[in-house]
């Protein structure tokens, strides 16, 4: 059982986040790690792939300046190796030129019984870029799966909806999107930390993967950023140190909106 | 007006047509001539539809017991290629949504514009409005080329509103062979049981986060909840750490939630969350931290411990 996953190298959300003046497009030349969103497919893979007794676990990831630092907490899960797409042709990339590096890289990867995402990512959270792969590479899929099975040569998928879930049954290779929280991700043993510093990673550009520099980045994203602009700030309010009589406060609020 | 045609991808909920589908449709008709609906429900919205201004329902038949990403996207591409599609397409940012417009984009080599939160016209075309860095500063996005222009839309955009027209007349939109990508069933349906209101429709939300500390003081916001009415939400924190599903979570990555009343119980205020609830009516917030940023946007501010405050706000609820 050889399963893909695909990783994002996102700024920390817990820094400020910025604007590039002249592109206009997030500003990601600071430190990037390992996008949270990605680590529960990270583990669903590490899982499957052992309840399956052999295969192994590859990471596909696109990300600027060689960055490699995300990748390797992957690797340190347990993950065996990666492909890293790095190009600066790919600066300003939108959801569909992104997808359209991702499939390649998946291709380089080697056969994938089984493809893994997050839902979105934590930066952009587009959220199209799961379904994007999956028609590129002419594959079925089940997005904001809960739990993950494979039974024979499909596999067996609980998909979140809005009023539950539905169990869906998928033939392989297929790509599957993984809803955050759904499994505990493991944290990297020392060791995992040591053996992940050899761990082989494919770096690629663009052109290694047959991709036309056009398609991607500004130029083949279809689309401008025309304003940014200041929202309307909300006015904060009153704020008051609990005395222990902050409930107090509540209740008259309520009360005053006439909702108890 | 910006455009002669748009559709509204639209969807079913409990036997009758979503809200975000009417908030679509209220926008479209101001930004084009003519609206249509495309959708794999069509029986269940002919009437909704045709009340909130669609002249015609394109019905996607055959994809009972399918996920509906790869047909819909394959018919209404079919449609784009027979000359018969719009200029523009919305979809709601809900799990179907995202993935039809996914699949579609694909199909027609066409970008797709996410999180929207308002459409404006754009010389002869129209540009989408995304908030980003929790709602402070405002992006907008118009497409370059000449193709179908996709939009994914964030729920309660828009303010639906019905123009009294009668239902609307459905034309079949057929789906031509998805090969291997079509191959996905769904062999049963689970509806979870929840009482009181959804998350889309309360108007009082109670959300809890890290501050509750532990899985079991989640009981704290149930409870509170049940009292008030209100439904039960969450940060994205606690649905990561596995303590609530990801169906409670409220933010840029859950849902959008404009409630008349917000309580965030043990939240900070990430952008994350702020995204998906800054657009409530009244917020209040009880955290320990007097710095947490969910204080910038609340009306009524306790510093205070959740484990505290909510114990007995509970307690003087019940004696009410």
């Amino acid at each position: 059982m050889n399963v893909v996953v695909c990783v994002k190298q996102i700024p920390d959300p817990a820094e400020p986040g910025a604007l590039d003046p002249e592109t206009k497009t997030l500003k990601r030349d600071g430190k990037l790690i390992l996008d949270e969103s990605d680590s529960y497919g990270v583990e669903m893979a590490l899982q499957l792939v052992d309840a399956a007794g052999g295969g192994e676990v590859t990471l596909v990831s696109m990300a600027p300046n060689s960055e490699v630092s995300g990748l390797r907490t992957a690797l340190a899960m347990g993950a065996a190796k990666a492909v890293l797409v790095s190009d600066d042709a790919l600066k300003g990339s939108d959801a569909l030129g992104t997808s359209k590096v991702l499939a390649k890289a998946i291709g380089r990867a080697g056969d994938a019984d089984l493809i893994l995402t997050a839902t979105e990512s934590s930066d952009g959270y587009t959220g199209v870029v799961p379904e994007q792969i999956a028609e590129l590479l002419g594959l079925p899929s089940v997005t904001f799966a809960k739990s993950i099975t494979i039974d024979g040569s499909s596999a067996k998928v609980q998909r979140q909806t809005e009023a539950g879930y539905d169990d869906v049954e998928v033939p392989l290779p297929a790509l599957v999107s993984v809803t955050a929280g759904v499994v505990e991700p493991r944290y990297p043993s020392f060791k995992g930390i040591m053996a992940a510093k050899s761990k082989p990673v494919d770096e690629v550009t663009v052109s290694d993967l047959g991709i036309d520099a056009g398609q991607v980045g500004w130029a083949g994203s279809g689309q401008e950023i025309t304003d940014v602009a200041q929202a309307e700030a909300r006015q904060a309010g009153t704020i008051v140190e609990d005395d222990g009589e902050g409930f107090q406060k509540i209740v008259d609020f309520l009360a005053e909106l006439k909702v108890i | 007006m910006a455009l002669s045609k748009i559709w509204v991808y639209g969807e079913a909920a409990n036997g009758t047509v979503s809200g975000t589908t009417l908030e679509l449709l209220a926008k479209a008709r101001e930004l084009a001539d003519t609206v249509e609906v495309v959708t794999t429900s069509g029986a269940d919205l002919a009437g909704p539809a045709g009340a909130n201004g669609a002249s015609k329902v394109l019905n996607i038949g055959g994809t009972d017991g399918k996920l509906v990403g790869v047909p819909a996207a394959a018919a209404i591409a079919a449609a784009v290629e027979a000359g018969t599609g719009p200029d523009a397409i919305l979809f709601a940012t809900s799990y179907d949504g995202r993935d039809v417009a996914g699949r579609l984009s694909v199909k027609l080599d066409a970008p797709v514009i996410t999180n929207v939160t308002d459409l404006v016209a754009a010389g002869d075309g129209l540009a989408g409005v995304e908030p980003i860095f929790g709602g402070s500063t405002d992006v907008t996005t118009a497409f370059t080329g000449d193709k179908v222009k996709i939009f994914l839309v964030r729920p309660k955009s828009f303010t639906a509103e019905e123009t009294g027209g009668g239902a609307a007349a459905v034309e079949e939109l057929s789906v031509p062979d998805t090969g291997a990508t079509g191959t996905a069933v769904i062999t049963n349906r689970f509806v979870e049981e929840k009482s009181g209101p959804s998350l889309d429709d309360a108007a009082i939300v109670v959300s809890g986060g890290r501050g509750l500390g532990e899985q079991d003081s989640f009981e704290l916001i149930e409870t509170l909840s049940k009292q008030l009415g209100a439904a039960p939400g969450a940060s994205r924190a606690i649905v990561d750490a596995g303590w609530v599903p990801y169906s409670y979570q409220v933010g840029q990555t859950g849902k959008v939630v404009k409630p008349n009343v917000y309580i965030a119980a043990g939240i900070s205020g990430a952008t994350q969350h702020l995204v998906g609830m800054k657009g409530s009516k009244y917020i209040i917030a009880i955290n320990k931290d007097a710095e947490a940023p969910i204080f910038s946007v609340s009306d009524l501010g306790i510093v205070g411990d959740v484990h505290k405050v909510l114990p007995k706000l509970i307690e003087a609820l019940q004696n009410r």
